[in-house]
């Protein structure tokens, strides 16, 4: 939990990753700003800050600056986190500010992960395969109310992108799911509506690019922004990949 | 440079839930569809809608006997009668299959468990024995102005489920999405829209798109109020913006602006209604519940104009807690135990700890009345159909469709989405279908010349102009100052002189970047005449509005008055024209007559016409305002005097 408070008149120093893709000029370099932390000074009041009074060529992404639409993945002296929720008062006087690895570069700390998880959605077919046509005139089927938690609980996930890239094997395996990507399956396959067996989930899941070529380093775990307990999902999938090898 | 023309049959413009379902249903249809957003869909603010979805399923106690008629009157009392009927009736009906649908796509609604449960209603602990035979069926929570409980949903993370799974559905159809870009202008000759040119937010490459439909569905306006709203930051109106810039097509009700009773202080950010549908208290700084002698009846859940009035009048009585930000006042969930907080309001839970360093089962959470939801927007017929504008739709908060009429409840606005999306997606599919796209490209070559012509003329300027961010600040001032809460004849014309004169100064403003790319500064620099623009629309229409109705509250005109003002605020402006014009239309055809709304004030100055002399010639009228013709006729929906057994 933050404490928000701040030591008192701290001026803080910024180190910001520079690269502008459209600029032929443009090459990769830190740029140095220097800001008067005030209370509850979040990255999102600091980049603003930054942008609007000192340099207005700054590019980053924040919407929704309440940490539910996931756009401000970035390293924090390097870990990733959401901008928006990370206060410089747990911060050191100095503040170094890289974008997310393993996506595509937009510009400075703006990083394409629209791209990848779509790509990932897609791979995955991560949405649900129903038994029958939607039946307007029909009562809603049952579930049992544990397993809508349960089910909610993954589905949480605001593919920020945090997580996939702390992953050690995201960042050189380019077709590895991700602890996003194994999120999602998960959350399709405990869901009684999706009607996948275990069998076609093996297909997916029980490979290098799923759940078995994670290594285990659990960085992902550390800094989900959400707190999604991925330690579980993965032992639930290999569980999952396990009993279908065996049943099949 | 421009870039390369692209052409489909239906452009929806915003990947948030209105725009997706309405994206669904076209492409289910066989039309080929492509989605322009600002952002990946995933993050429209759409993501950000926390408490609930109304739609009266019945299946709880507290729910039992609800049905379409209850959450309709419920939906036209809330908009204090400035609602069209007809739309809050086919919503009210469709509300419930919209939800089951979602069930359908995957959303993990919380469900009813039967048995004992136990809830917080009116300062009370109660047992409720929930029936076993309802057991898994959809669970509802209540929520402010309604007679039943009905809102459905997700822990508090409505919106983001419900947004993951229709995007879902979107991946699963292949539809294609092309994510930062931004619809900069309409392509049209002045009655019939044909696409529109769009900017990538990459490069900064203009190019023209075009449709035999398009439809609107950006979202709401609430950025024009600055930091002083609960949006994010990409709620900028540019949708309503593109449509007012054609000045045909007319904006609906922009002076009927939401202030939601508990944002965060000082942040803005939303802390849910579940909050006090869950039984939550208000507050004030000497730790009073103010609201129980406010609203003897419905409490902390009265609708949100009323609730947020209640707020501001007890912090200009001294009642707030001072802080350097200005005053705040309490909302205190700790009552409702550590389980149920950091589980069934989880998010509210998150954003304490994350943002304020609280816990909200042991501390008071600091809240204020905030901007929070745009009622007003483009205006269209009970099909989405633009007014005037032949191809062009509107829906979600981007339309003044109009359900929601003066004051929207809580949870109806998710609902709005997923039903107005299924039926403006409906009548988009039936609009394209078979119709060849028989345009001019030159009429978009044009258009994006034009598009072109305005980002390098910013680009061009030089000398020592105010800044954009500069303007836009004093934009945001001025809209809470003059345009908030209370308003008064006299500050509202303040506000109208303040925004002329930060409308003439725009053309003056100079960027201080001319980096090639995007260049963030030029991107927000093409946005700030048009916000601007919103922003005047809004102050003007207030000020015209000599009466109060929801959220519109003027101190100096404080009843709502029936008798000369049961209508909508319509506002055209035409490119090169110094000031908008304003008209008004009968909000539609009238099936429950004025009254009392059950909470608030129960004075008001009565309607002197019968309802029938009323609805005699709603039709026409309209048509004059520029209404374009329905696939049904005007009243087929209505089922009149139905909720007569329900009074």
């Amino acid at each position: 939990m933050s404490s928000g408070v701040t030591t008192a008149g701290r001026r803080l120093r910024f180190e910001i990753f520079r690269l502008n893709p459209e600029d032929p000029n443009s090459t990769p370099h830190m740029q140095s700003y220097e800001l008067d932390e005030t209370p509850y000074m979040s990255l999102f009041i600091a980049l603003n800050e930054i942008r609007e009074k000192q340099d207005p060529s700054l590019q980053y992404d924040f919407a929704c600056r309440s940490a539910i639409c996931g756009s401000c993945g970035m390293m924090v002296n390097g870990r990733p986190a959401l901008g928006c929720r990370t206060l410089t008062s747990d911060l050191p006087d100095v503040i170094t500010l890289h974008p997310l690895p393993v996506f595509k570069l937009v510009g400075d700390l703006s990083v394409d992960t629209g791209t990848w998880f779509r790509e990932m959605v897609e791979k995955t077919e991560g949405w649900i395969h129903a038994k029958e046509a939607f039946d307007p005139d029909a009562q809603e089927e049952r579930m049992d109310d544990d397993t809508a938690d349960a089910i909610y609980e993954s589905d949480r996930c605001i593919e920020c992108g945090c997580c996939v890239a702390s992953c050690g094997v995201a960042n050189v395996n380019d077709d590895f799911l991700g602890p996003a990507g194994l999120n999602r399956i998960a959350r399709f396959a405990m869901d009684p509506r999706d009607e996948r067996d275990n069998s076609e989930w093996f297909d997916v899941v029980s490979n290098q690019d799923g759940v078995f070529g994670c290594i285990g380093m659990m960085a992902c775990h550390d800094i989900c922004p959400k707190e999604l307990p991925l330690l579980e999902v993965y032992a639930y999938l290999r569980r999952k990949a396990l009993a279908s090898a065996f049943t099949d | 440079m421009t870039g390369k023309l692209v052409s489909t049959d239906v452009l929806v413009i915003g990947g948030g839930l209105a725009g997706e379902r309405c994206a669904i249903e076209a492409a289910a249809a066989g039309h080929d569809v492509l989605i322009l957003s600002l952002v990946p869909p995933r993050r429209s603010h759409s993501c950000a809608a926390q408490g609930g979805m109304q739609a009266s399923l019945g299946n709880c106690v507290k729910a039992e006997g609800d049905n379409p008629t209850l959450h309709f009157l419920d939906t036209v009392r809330g908009s204090d009668w400035g609602a069209d009927q007809e739309v809050a009736r086919i919503f009210a009906e469709e509300a419930p299959i919209a939800v089951r649908e979602l069930a359908h796509f995957g959303v993990p609604w919380s469900r009813v468990r039967g048995g004992k449960n136990s809830y917080f209603i009116k300062g009370e602990r109660v047992e409720i024995e929930e029936r076993p035979e309802n057991e898994g069926l959809i669970m509802a929570r209540d929520f402010g102005g309604t007679a039943k409980w009905r809102a459905c949903y997700a822990a508090a993370g409505t919106g983001h489920a419900v947004l993951y799974a229709v995007d879902q559905e979107v991946v699963r159809l292949g539809i294609t999405v092309r994510d930062r870009a931004e619809a900069v202008e309409l392509i049209h000759d002045g009655s019939r829209c044909w696409g529109a040119v769009a900017r990538c937010l990459r490069t900064g490459e203009h190019f023209p798109i075009i449709a035999k439909a398009t439809v609107i569905a950006t979202g709401g306006y609430g950025r024009v109020y600055g930091q002083y709203t609960t949006n994010a930051t990409i709620n900028e109106g540019m949708g309503a913006a593109i449509a007012l810039n054609t000045g045909v097509v007319p904006l609906g009700n922009m002076e009927a602006v939401q202030f939601h009773p508990t944002a965060l202080s000082p942040s803005g950010i939303l802390v849910t209604e579940g909050c006090r549908g869950d039984g939550g208290y208000l507050l004030d700084k000497d730790l009073h519940r103010f609201m129980v002698e406010a609203e003897p009846e419905k409490q902390e859940l009265a609708s949100r104009d009323v609730v947020s009035r209640h707020m501001a009048q007890r912090m200009r009585d001294g009642k707030g807690v001072e802080t350097p930000y200005g005053p705040h006042l309490w909302l205190d969930i700790r009552h409702l135990g550590e389980k149920h907080v950091t589980t069934k309001l989880r998010e509210v839970f998150d954003i304490c700890r994350d943002f304020v360093g609280l816990h909200p089962a042991h501390d008071l959470i600091p809240v204020r009345p905030t901007q929070h939801y745009s009622m007003g927007g483009v205006r269209v017929n009970k099909d989405g159909q633009a007014y005037n504008m032949e191809g062009l739709f509107a829906a979600g908060e981007a339309a003044c469709w109009d359900m929601h009429g003066f004051n929207r409840l809580g949870g109806n606005s998710l609902a709005e989405t997923i039903v107005a999306g299924r039926l403006v997606g409906r009548s988009v599919a039936k609009f394209a279908a078979g119709m060849p796209l028989d345009t001019n490209t030159s009429l978009a070559f044009e258009a994006t010349r034009h598009a072109e012509s305005c980002a390098e003329e910013w680009l061009g300027r030089s000398g020592d102009g105010p800044g954009v961010y500069e303007l836009r600040d004093a934009m945001g001032e001025t809209m809470i100052r003059n345009v908030g809460i209370f308003r008064t004849g006299e500050e509202l014309e303040q506000g109208v002189n303040d925004l002329r004169t930060l409308h003439e100064d725009c053309d003056k403003a100079v960027l201080r970047s001319k980096v090639p790319g995007m260049n963030p500064e030029l991107t927000f620099a093409l946005r700030l005449k048009s916000m601007l623009r919103l922003a005047l629309v809004t102050a003007e229409g207030a000020l015209a509005r000599t009466e109060s109705r929801g959220a519109h509250f003027r101190t100096d005109y404080p009843l709502r008055n029936d008798a000369e003002w049961l209508n909508r605020t319509l506002v055209r402006w035409q490119a090169d024209a110094a000031e908008p014009e304003f008209s008004y239309e009968p909000v539609g055809l009238i099936d429950l007559p004025p009254g009392h709304r059950g909470y608030g004030s129960d004075e008001r100055i009565e309607l002197t016409t019968p309802v029938d002399d009323y609805n005699a010639d709603v039709d026409d009228q309209q048509e004059q305002h520029g209404k374009l013709g329905t696939m049904e006729p005007m009243g087929s929906r209505i089922k009149w005097r139905a909720w007569e057994q329900s009074v």
